[in-house]
Parts: structure tokens; C-alpha cells; sequence
């Protein structure tokens, strides 16, 4: 399991292929979330984060079969299209890696301390945190 | 427990030292990343800590007003207002996360 809150770029066929290496794996899941259209700062709480993304990624390889898992988290300064973050599973089956996959990205937008500021042309604003994400992590809990 | 953390003030009151820090536009708003803070002994929870900063006034009434949404962890962990703050505490307050 590795986990990054890293400032640099990351290589997402790299991160793939560092976890297919065991010949029991059989499907691996992976997203990655993208800046869109603005230039943006990241913060977060150093020594926390780590931990938060450690704790989630641990939930998830207690509730679905995870044989190995990467999550990478940039901060500092973002461009448009730049890569944010990245979350690949793998599993046995593609089942299991595709939720653990989802479980990890949804709980590590209401848990891990990360905070993005937007620069616009008429100014910089915090982004505001929305209800749609803390549905999203709660629908696990069923 | 160290020592050191629990000291008698001039009134022989116990204080209880603890490091604040402060993210996002929380630290903008109140113009620095962190503080360290002796507080009073009756002070012993996130809630209790929170209500003691609001009681500053001008931007620190803002910030900590009761219908700002407000996250807290204590040691880097999560944490609720009921939770229980101790000398040698690391507590943090912050707005809710917006990273992936």
C-alpha cells in the first residue's frame, strides 16, 4: 500500500503496473481527478493527511478484498488539466476493486485535511464544501 | 502527562498548554497558522476551546460564529465538539475539506 501527499506530477501507467505485479491480481481500478478550468492552490495538514488517507484505505481493504493500493495526492499549485489525485485498487476480481476504489475517493473528500483556493481573474476564493460529497461517503455506511 | 505542559499561573490556577493551529481560509481570516495557548483548566474540549476563541471578538467572533461550519481534529485525528482536549495537544480548526 503506498500512500503520497506529494507537490510533483505523477505517472498514472507507472502506478498501475507497480501494483499488477503479483499474478493473483486480476483487476485493477483506478481514478484520477482532474483541475478543470481554473488555477488553483492546494493546502493541507501536513502529518494528518497521510494518516486520514492511511486510516481510509484501510476501512476499505477491511470491507473488500484490496491486494494492493495506491493513492496520490498533490498540493500547491495547480494548472487547468493538471492531475490531482490518484486511487488504483487491486484485486482478484473487478468487483472488489472497483468499490474499494469508489469507497476510498468519496471518503477522502470528506476526510483528508485538503483544502483548494481558485484563482479567477476577479479574485481568489476558498472552495465551499458540498452536500453532494458528504452523501456520497455516507451511502457507504449501509 | 509531561510536567512541564501543567503550570501553576500567578493565581495558582491550573493552565493547560496546548498548540492551535488554524487552515485554509480559517488562517487567513485570523492572520496566522497557528498558536500556542495556555488555557484554563475548565476549558477541556473542543467545544469549550471553540466558544474561548469566538469570546475574542472581531475576526475571531466571525470565524468561530455558530452557523460557520467548523471541522476540528485533535493529534492530527478528527474529532467532535464533546471531544476532550488534554495539555500537550496538538488541535486544529478548519473549514470542511474540498480535496480529490
Amino acid at each position: 500500500m503506498k500512500v503520497a501527499v506529494q507537490r510533483e506530477d505523477f505517472d498514472l501507467g507507472a502506478e498501475v503496473r507497480a501494483i499488477s505485479k503479483d499474478s493473483k491480481v486480476g483487476a485493477v481500478a483506478s481514478f484520477v481527478g482532474l483541475v478543470r478550468d481554473v488555477r488553483m492552490t492546494l493546502e493541507h495538514y501536513p502529518g494528518m493527511t497521510e494518516n486520514a488517507i492511511r486510516g481510509i484505505v484501510d476501512q476499505a481493504a477491511s470491507r473488500w478484498q484490496v491486494m494492493d493500493c495506491t493513492v496520490i495526492h498533490r498540493y500547491g499549485e495547480l494548472q487547468p488539466n493538471d492531475q490531482i489525485v490518484l486511487v488504483a485498487v487491486a484485486s482478484a476480481h473487478r468487483g472488489d476493486a472497483f468499490a474499494a476504489c469508489e469507497f476510498i475517493m468519496d471518503y477522502l473528500k470528506t476526510q483528508a485535511p485538503f483544502w483548494k483556493k481558485e484563482h479567477r481573474a476577479g479574485g481568489a476564493a476558498w472552495v465551499e464544501a458540498k452536500a453532494a460529497d458528504d452523501q456520497a461517503a455516507g451511502r457507504w455506511k449501509s | 502527562m509531561c510536567a512541564s505542559c501543567r503550570t501553576l499561573s500567578y493565581f495558582g490556577e491550573m493552565r493547560v498548554k496546548v498548540t492551535v493551529l488554524f487552515f485554509a481560509a480559517l488562517r487567513e481570516q485570523l492572520g496566522r497558522p497557528r498558536e500556542e495557548l495556555d488555557l484554563p483548566s475548565n476549558i477541556n474540549t473542543i467545544g469549550g476551546l471553540r466558544d474561548h476563541l469566538r469570546a475574542r471578538g472581531g475576526a475571531w467572533a466571525s470565524a468561530f460564529a455558530p452557523n460557520r461550519a467548523v471541522r476540528a481534529a485533535v493529534n492530527q485525528d478528527m474529532a467532535q465538539p464533546a471531544a476532550a482536549i488534554k495539555a500537550g495537544d496538538e488541535v486544529a480548526f478548519f473549514p470542511p475539506v474540498t480535496g480529490g
